[in-house]
């Protein structure tokens, strides 16, 4: 289990209940021969199963991301790092970012 | 000895003018002449580009452009500070041009009127050194951008909406991304918001916009570091600044990469509106929904009828005035007598979540007439109503706008 602040911007706080940050306890999987870890790819599993409750295609495309959303965790890109690969440990920041578009 | 002094450049008027950054070590006069020799495209003469063109202007940027089609509106004035009272109807661009004359009569303002057009986009942006995004929808802002990477011009682009606000330098630096590649994909038209709907603090693009110049002027004359693969995010609520890093130029890129297909050839006819999330203006206007046969509307002035009728039987309604919009709406203006429920407690009370449910709304088999802002959502709330069981629903047409124009001219527009 991993204590995680997931955060989301640009808009996408409205599928959240507008609230823009959510400290939630993230189960983790155990792999053979490895460690407990858990991964983006099992954030995005979990806000899917607990913290997604309409409006689903304005995050997901089927189970992965919806394309053209960015995610930053300790607020570096996840293209810098190995995407939903990545291993998210206690505290880290996970912070889904829409782009803005009003001037 | 009168007229024997030397300078860098500049003469006794501008050295007088910008003697404050001129006096400044990390700035002094060959940044100010780089400035003077500069152009600027300004895309947006709105709530982010009114700071923009005023701070460039004032700063001493030589020659500058701005782009709209749009005209001034009341409903501007409290964001977009470029433009005054005298100046509503006008068009902004020419508005925008009137007003950075009254600041610095020496820069050259050039008008673009017909808006940013993937057409003559490319023509446009060759025409000047830095390009400053300060557009309000997703399909100008892709435009925009491939533009600039066509062109190989650096693009400073805002974007502001409620009371957060972001800011990056595309296309610029060594590597620096461009925003398509770090936005690959429009985001879902559904959560794209518009200032016109969502709202807007005033004051929020103006930080942005002002963020903007800042960068432009670095950008222009190198000094101190840009916000070049990174993403400055505001949150006016907490009055927080963040710095996140992003990728850099991307090999898969369909603007910047090695295989890009849009490019000098195809650029003027790529589609942007079907491919990059919506029109290219947020003018917000409109009844465009038709989910309805004609049996299920009724006219504003029908509306007003059976109000009439009522008070002339002593205020007894034979109807229920539903009002679905957001709560905001209805507590500034809303039509006597009507029950406020916003389209998403609508939908909470339809599918029996928790809440006390539709009855506590609909009155007994009286028929019930919905009444939005411009007549789309009370469709869709009527279509709802129908499907949880209330037969005798109907749509005001065109909703309160149409009300105003139709009805009542002193409810407001807006």
């Amino acid at each position: 289990m991993v204590w995680v602040y997931l955060q989301f911007g640009g808009g996408l706080e409205t599928l959240f209940d507008s609230v823009k940050s959510h400290k939630v306890e993230i189960p983790s999987k155990k792999k053979e021969g490895l460690s407990d870890r858990t991964t983006v790819k099992g954030v995005i599993n979990y806000i899917q199963k607990k913290m997604l409750k309409k409006n689903p295609e304005m995050f997901l495309k089927g189970k992965e991301l919806r394309p053209g959303i960015l995610v930053l965790i300790n607020d570096i890109d996840w293209e810098l790092g190995g995407k939903e690969e990545c291993i998210v440990e206690n505290n880290d920041v996970v912070l889904f970012l829409s782009t803005l578009h009003g001037g | 000895m009168e007229g024997a002094w030397r300078g860098g450049g500049l003469d006794k008027e501008e050295v007088e003018r910008y003697a404050r950054q001129l006096v400044l070590p990390s700035f002094g006069v060959a940044n100010q002449r780089k400035l003077k020799e500069s152009s600027v495209l300004v895309v947006g003469a709105g709530g982010l580009g009114s700071p923009v063109c005023l701070y460039l202007a004032a700063a001493g940027v030589g020659r500058i452009g701005v782009v709209d089609h749009d005209h001034v509106e009341k409903s501007n004035l409290h964001r977009q500070v470029l433009h005054a009272e005298d100046q509503v109807g006008t068009h902004k661009a020419v508005s925008a041009s009137i007003s950075m004359h009254r600041l610095n009569s020496t820069t050259t303002v050039e008008t673009h009127v017909d808006g940013f057009r993937p057409k003559a986009a490319l023509k446009l942006v060759e025409g000047y050194d830095v390009v400053v995004d300060a557009s309000d929808n997703p399909a100008t802002r892709y435009c925009v951008n491939d533009a600039c990477v066509i062109a190989n011009r650096p693009l400073v682009s805002g974007a502001a909406i409620g009371t957060d606000g972001q800011l990056s330098v595309y296309n610029h630096g060594e590597g620096g991304p461009c925003y398509r590649c770090v936005w690959p994909d429009p985001p879902a038209s559904g959560s794209c918001q518009r200032c016109s709907d969502h709202g807007v603090l005033g004051v929020l693009p103006g930080i942005i916009g002002t963020l903007q110049a800042l960068e432009t002027i670095k950008v222009i004359t190198g000094i101190g570091e840009c916000t070049s693969g990174k993403l400055l995010m505001f949150d006016g609520l907490c009055t927080g600044f963040r710095t996140l890093k992003l990728r850099g130029r991307q090999a898969s890129c369909a603007a910047c990469g090695p295989e890009a297909t849009i490019t000098r050839d195809t650029i003027a006819a790529y589609d942007y509106e079907a491919k990059c999330g919506g029109p290219m203006h947020d003018r917000g206007e409109g009844a465009c929904l038709k989910v309805l046969g004609k049996d299920r509307r009724v006219s504003c002035s029908r509306l007003s009828e059976r109000m009439e009728e009522a008070v002339g039987r002593g205020g007894d309604r034979d109807f229920v005035l539903m009002d679905v919009r957001p709560r905001p709406e209805f507590d500034f203006a809303h039509l006597p007598g009507s029950v406020s429920l916003p389209m998403e407690d609508l939908e909470e009370a339809a599918s029996g979540g928790e809440g006390a449910g539709l009855g506590a709304y609909v009155d007994n088999g009286k028929d019930v007439l919905v009444v939005c802002r411009r007549g789309n959502d009370s469709q869709v709330a009527v279509r709802r109503l129908e499907e949880a069981g209330v037969a005798n629903a109907f749509d005001v047409e065109g909703g309160l706008q149409s009300w105003s124009q139709t009805v009542d001219p002193t409810f407001p527009l807006y």
